[in-house]
């Protein structure tokens, strides 16, 4: 049985940057369970003599001559983005005191 | 229902305009999509405009291309160039992307229209297209059940005849589960075969795109048009992938098919009969079908349950309210960032990126997601074991037909366990295919998959056209 608990899910919900109500809280924790417990069958398992693998495919860095490109349009880009000021995307402040 | 052969065939030797093709599509969604809402938005404009450049070319005695004039429904992760593409979630919704996914301009090029997009649980993350922002798409064999996810809404724009052809993407079997349900062909290539630039990512090392269609041919034809290398996409496997619709009628005569017990056993009883009938089927045709189990099948659900949502919950910190989508002003980035995402996300969504950050942070990620890549790795070696003895692996896509719309949207785990029999071959990253065969309980549609060693999709689509000639009519 997984050791999952509330404090977990809050903490982790903090991580992902989401504000879960307490009501999904609950919800979370209890789901979460059952799918670790169902993990627990290869949780369990000895496969300390096995690589672990992150992709299918054997992939190997690329390299290519450094020339520059055309890449997106700024304008084209900046045009679907929530605010935007000076060329720039706009967001608000970022830490520290309010100026 | 016309096969993209037909169309692209009288198209292109003037015996129907694209233009005509297109404004059928376009009248017969309009009038039968209300029930099913396989689609989340129409490119009625830019469908007429393509189908007219292709009409033009073939009355300048030009090519247009092997799919020239065919409708083709996109789900809508795939990016398309100013027109709206939402990936089925609130956070996205109205974002029109500046740039066109390789595979859309892939299909321009074959003379293809793209005729709208269409809908999918929230980031592909579903069985049943239940978790779609905008409403759940409805099974068009029984407007009672669900058309499988995640790619549900591309599965039900074949099934109902709107177009003969979709794009779906499967990262846990996202493509062959719905195409089971609602009895048409959907296939998904080996990992690095389709380029999967401009593929919204969910799991980045099992992501793949492939294409739903009402025949093996049709799919094969489309798989020709989708295969090749991208520089765009850093995965994109360099070779030249061998032409699958030259091969498609060659028979099966001396291939050794291996029934596997795992993709089969625990399957509902009418989907158990018909996965047999198929294999009787494929010896008939001249196979050598034997069984064989491969037990390290059954850790495959758990290991995909970390992997993929570890991957989405990095690849899904982009959605930050910062460059596009959904933005929830906050007095500073931090509370932007947590009021957007939150107000943005559906509930799947946040489950998974949950999971996926708890399954890497401190203290758990040796236990789980290093534990799931070796599990991976288990698979990997046990897949290629089995096919030191057999050619292709046949088994259940989907361990039963389509349920009832609301059956399993408050058990997650319930739901996950739809992709039992799809997942190996993702963790793999090995192409296969689901195959209508008959019906089951009720006259639901039943999915029979062909699985195939890496870039052996000539020889998958091969195996796939002799269950098709062997399901019943």
């Amino acid at each position: 049985m997984t050791d999952l608990s509330r404090e977990d899910v809050v903490h982790v919900a903090r991580l992902a940057r989401l504000d879960l109500s307490d009501e999904e809280v609950e919800l979370f924790t209890a789901q979460l369970r059952t799918v670790l417990d169902h993990a627990a069958d290869v949780a369990s398992l000895d496969l300390s003599h096995l690589e672990p693998s992150s992709h299918p495919i054997a992939l190997r860095n690329v390299l290519r001559a450094d020339e520059p490109r055309p890449s997106l349009d700024r304008d084209e880009v900046l045009a679907v983005a929530p605010a935007v000021e000076d060329h720039r995307f706009r967001v608000p402040r970022i830490g520290g005191e309010a100026t | 229902m016309t096969t993209a052969m037909a169309v692209a065939e009288a198209v292109r030797s003037g015996k129907r305009s694209a233009r005509e093709v297109v404004d059928e599509a376009l009248a017969a969604v309009a009038a039968g999509d209300g029930e099913y809402h396989a689609f989340l938005s129409l490119l009625p404009d830019e469908a007429r405009a393509e189908a007219d450049a292709v009409d033009a070319a073939v009355a300048a005695g030009g090519d247009p291309g092997p799919l020239a004039g065919v409708p083709v429904a996109l789900k809508d992760n795939l990016c398309t160039r100013g027109a709206v593409t939402t990936c089925g979630s609130k956070i996205l919704e109205g974002w029109r992307p500046p740039y066109d996914a390789t595979v859309v301009e892939a299909l321009r090029r074959a003379g293809a229209i793209a005729l709208g997009k269409t809908n999918m649980d929230e980031f592909a993350m579903g069985s049943s297209t239940e978790n779609s922002a905008f409403g759940p798409t409805r099974n068009p064999r029984d407007t009672g059940k669900v058309p499988g996810g995640s790619s549900g809404g591309s599965a039900a724009a074949v099934a109902a005849g709107f177009t003969p052809l979709a794009l779906g993407s499967d990262t846990g079997g996202s493509i062959r589960q719905p195409a089971a349900l609602c009895g048409v062909v959907g296939m998904k290539p080996t990992y690095g075969r389709v380029s999967r630039y401009g593929l919204v990512a969910f799991a980045s090392s099992l992501d793949q795109i492939g294409p739903f269609a009402t025949t093996v041919e049709d799919a094969a034809l489309l798989f020709d048009v989708l295969a090749g290398y991208d520089p765009l996409d850093s995965t994109s496997l360099p070779s030249q992938a061998e032409p699958a619709l030259a091969q498609v009628h060659d028979g099966v005569e001396g291939i050794r098919v291996g029934l596997c017990r795992d993709l089969v056993d625990g399957c509902a009883p009418d989907v158990v009969a018909r996965v047999q009938e198929a294999a009787d089927a494929l010896a008939g045709a001249g196979a050598k079908v034997e069984e064989v189990s491969v037990p390290e099948f059954g850790y495959g659900l758990s290991a995909y349950y970390l992997i993929a949502p570890a991957e989405a919950s990095s690849n899904l910190a982009r959605y930050d309210g910062v460059r596009y989508g959904l933005r929830v002003d906050a007095e500073d980035v931090a509370a932007m960032n947590t009021a957007t995402r939150t107000a943005g996300f559906g509930a799947e969504v946040k489950r998974r990126i949950m999971l996926g950050t708890y399954a890497l942070s401190a203290g758990y990620y040796d236990a789980y997601y290093g534990q799931a890549q070796r599990v991976r790795t288990l698979v990997m070696q046990a897949f290629d074991r089995a096919y030191e003895s057999y050619d292709v692996l046949l088994g259940a896509t989907a361990p039963t037909t389509a349920f009832d719309v609301g059956a399993k949207v408050d058990d997650p785990l319930a739901m996950y366990m739809n992709d039992v029999c799809t997942i190996p071959s993702n963790l793999s990253g090995h192409p296969a295919v689901s195959v209508p065969f008959g019906t089951g309980a009720g006259g639901l549609p039943v999915g029979v998959q062909v699985l195939a060693p890496a870039l052996q999709e000539a020889l998958l689509f091969r195996v796939a056209q002799v269950v098709e000639a062997g399901a019943p009519s």
